[in-house]
């Protein structure tokens, strides 16, 4: 399965496991929103260094040819699968005793 | 190596500056690294077998942890996600003060 396919998935999956499983109502919340937004402008800072400087390479045949800041647009859909599915969950685990 | 201690200096912060409490809760960061990264450590393993991305040797580490996965990576799966933690309780604990600004801002406008 190629990565734009296995990108477009994830982030279908994750966006469904939110709704129906964990419901935070992190997606109707600005400050999800924020924080993804600011969390967003560090991977195109961190990950435009790592594939311009070709410390990651990609194999052109399993992304869609899109990139964003030197980085396929893939990354993108990783990056918000990885990220918002930690808020989520972060969001769902109750803090310890003492840290309430 | 450098970009993940980037990453951190310019996350961990947020702990000490808009009190986040995540450092501060290791336990709720486990747990919430448990039920997250596995799904993406078994994506990376599956895109490195396939042959979806690479990793230049010379300027990784060359250490190789299980499935193949470079140690970055690995760093990369603990580092990131407490990254988005700590924003998202940064933005928590720091949007009331912003909303404050505003409103100061706007009365001294207003007058």
């Amino acid at each position: 399965m190629p990565y734009f396919l296995l990108a477009q998935a994830a982030i279908v999956i994750v966006v469904l496991a939110e709704i129906f499983v964990l419901k935070t109502g992190l997606l109707s919340d600005i400050r999800f929103w924020l924080a993804y937004g600011i969390v967003v402008f560090f991977q195109l800072l961190t990950n435009g260094y790592l594939t311009f400087n070709e410390i990651v390479t990609y194999n052109p045949d399993t992304i869609g040819g899109t990139r964003v800041a030197f980085a396929p647009v893939e990354d993108l859909f990783f990056g918000f699968a990885l990220v918002s599915l930690t808020m989520f969950v972060w969001s769902k685990v109750k803090p310890s005793k003492g840290n309430s | 190596m450098a970009m993940l201690g980037f990453v951190v200096v310019a996350s961990w912060w947020l702990e000490f500056a808009f009190d986040t409490r995540v450092l501060r809760d290791p336990k709720r960061v486990l747990k919430t690294l448990a039920i997250v990264v596995p799904f993406f450590v078994l994506w990376d393993a599956y895109a490195i077998a396939q042959g979806h991305w690479f990793f230049d040797p010379a300027q990784t580490l060359g250490i190789y942890g299980p499935l193949n996965i470079p140690l970055e990576e690995y760093l990369f799966f603990i580092i990131i996600p407490i990254a988005a933690m700590l924003t998202l309780e940064g933005v928590r604990n720091f949007l009331p003060t912003v909303q404050k600004w505003i409103a100061r801002i706007r009365k001294l406008v207003r007058s």
